[in-house]
């Protein structure tokens, strides 16, 4: 838990976003999302070239006990999806911030940083919770 | 903070994840449910059910009292130490709750009831009570564990003071017996062999120590509600309610309809939903889409109607999603169910969809 990779932004709904250099950015979920909702058993991806808006639905992420909305945290296109969570949605438990990847998407807009959480705010969010 | 189980500290040892459960706080899992769930139909788990209500019935009519109280018949408890499964119904012929009974000796039946109603159950058969001068004693400082798996009885047995032992190991399924301070019964809720072990609340961290010692994993109850699950054993409040009869939740083999003379409380709430010929199914369901199935959702029978979920979930043995679901009455054997606004495609099935380590719908899976 204490390791958050430092080269990525988060949201406070525990999600990561990593900006590639094409300008596209990479989205999952971090590990303190992947281990409160235990074993996932299902992944529900978007299509590819699907329109997203920043706050809507982007995919639902189902563990053995619950089913759980991500959103998109940004608004763009999406450009790819991990076709391999649907065979083997425990990727994401396994490696939440690398092979766990769900969505890559072009943002319609400029990332407006403000919006997002740097590494540290993250971990004190993550240390509030835990308060 | 919830009510704490005599074992709460065991659970924060071995790295619970905690939840609220009918105000208690409860082991969710330790890590990881599927490994759990895996561990009790290959092997042995533990599982903490102190939170559940001990309430023993004693007087010279007690048997007489449990006959009117019961769908199912304690007449049928003849042998000491045997065990039944039943409804407890309103007089309309909803279910108050399900609940398993002892039967101790002639004067005394034990019941085993859910936490989530402990307070209506016992004020509904105290007020049964009265007119038959039976007794109503609920057993506080217990704690209750469930040893579930293939191995569980085995493993779990050096916890039986040897004097007790070998006739423990000889009790035959669906039969409980008194081991000095222990009550040991061959009963569980997991569709696996096992015990379920009354314990004194001081002797319940000690016990638990050396279960865990000798190879039995703890379990929480996500792992226990999965489990339940692929035996199709029905939750109270999920799959039943006040509002329903035992007809329509699969629990039609517990009502003992013979002999016709005998008068339980919801016998003739019962009897008008027996003759009505459209009353709800209550099956079994295969997803055979990818997805998950979850409770309250809605199923499609086209051109029959609708019904509901009643418990669906993950089944990690068989690797599908299975579900119980109430739906119209009719001949069908397929329907859809409505996940977030998609059709999916589930197939009827026969249950228990697992039972003792074995997946029970073999067929239903190849088609």
């Amino acid at each position: 838990m204490s390791d958050l990779p430092g080269d990525l932004l988060y949201t406070s709904e525990h999600e990561w976003l990593r900006r590639e250099e094409d300008g596209s950015v990479t989205i999952g979920i971090t590990d303190h999302a992947q281990s409160a909702l235990g074993d996932l058993v299902y992944v529900e991806l978007p299509e590819v070239d699907q329109e997203l808006d920043s706050g809507g639905d982007m995919a639902v992420v189902e563990s053995v006990k619950a089913a759980s909305d991500v959103y998109a945290p940004i608004s763009g296109t999406v450009v790819a999806v991990n076709d391999e969570l649907s065979d083997d949605p425990e990727r994401i438990n396994a490696d939440p911030y690398g092979d766990g990847w769900i969505v890559q998407m072009q943002p319609s807009d400029a990332i407006d940083e403000s919006e997002l959480l740097s590494p540290d705010d993250y971990q004190a969010l993550l240390d509030e919770e835990d308060a | 903070m919830g009510a704490r189980t005599p074992l709460y500290e065991q659970h924060v040892a071995a790295g619970a994840r905690l939840v609220d459960f009918g105000g208690w706080d409860m082991p969710l899992h330790y890590g990881s449910q599927k490994e759990e769930h895996h561990a009790v139909r290959q092997a042995a788990g533990i599982f903490d059910v102190s939170h559940m209500t001990i309430v023993d019935l004693t007087g010279a009519r007690v048997r007489d009292f449990l006959r009117y109280l019961l769908a199912n018949d304690v007449a049928k408890l003849q042998a000491p130490g045997k065990a039944l499964y039943s409804a407890m119904l309103n007089k309309a012929g909803g279910v108050i709750d399900d609940l398993i009974v002892y039967f101790m000796d002639e004067q005394w039946f034990r019941l085993v009831v859910n936490a989530a109603t402990r307070e209506k159950d016992l004020a509904w058969i105290r007020q049964q009570a009265t007119a038959f001068d039976v007794v109503v004693a609920e057993q506080t400082d217990r704690a209750m564990v469930a040893v579930q798996g293939p191995e569980a009885r085995e493993r779990a047995a050096i916890c039986i003071d040897e004097e007790w032992r070998e006739q423990a190991l000889a009790m035959r399924p669906f039969f409980g017996m008194e081991a000095g301070d222990l009550f040991v019964a061959r009963t569980g809720y997991t569709g696996e062999d096992g015990w379920e072990i009354v314990m004194p609340a001081n002797r319940a961290a000690e016990l638990w120590d050396r279960l865990l010692a000798a190879g039995i994993v703890p379990c929480g109850l996500g792992a226990r509600d999965t489990l339940r699950l692929e035996a199709a054993m029905n939750l109270y409040g999920s799959d039943m309610d006040e509002t329903i009869s035992p007809l329509e939740a699969g629990m039609g083999w517990t009502i003992a309809w013979e002999p016709a003379d005998r008068d339980f409380i919801g016998r003739a709430g019962l009897e008008a939903v027996r003759a009505d010929v459209k009353r709800q199914r209550f099956v079994g369901l295969l997803l055979e889409d990818k997805g998950v199935l979850r409770n309250h959702q809605r199923v499609v029978v086209d051109g029959v109607g609708e019904g509901e979920i009643t418990s669906g979930g993950f089944s990690p043995t068989i690797g599908r999603s299975i579900a119980l679901a109430r739906l119209p009455a009719g001949d069908y054997q397929r329907a859809q169910v409505d996940v977030r606004g998609k059709l999916l495609n589930v197939r009827i099935v026969p249950t228990p969809f697992v039972r003792n380590g074995k997946i029970k719908i073999e067929q239903e899976i190849e088609q």
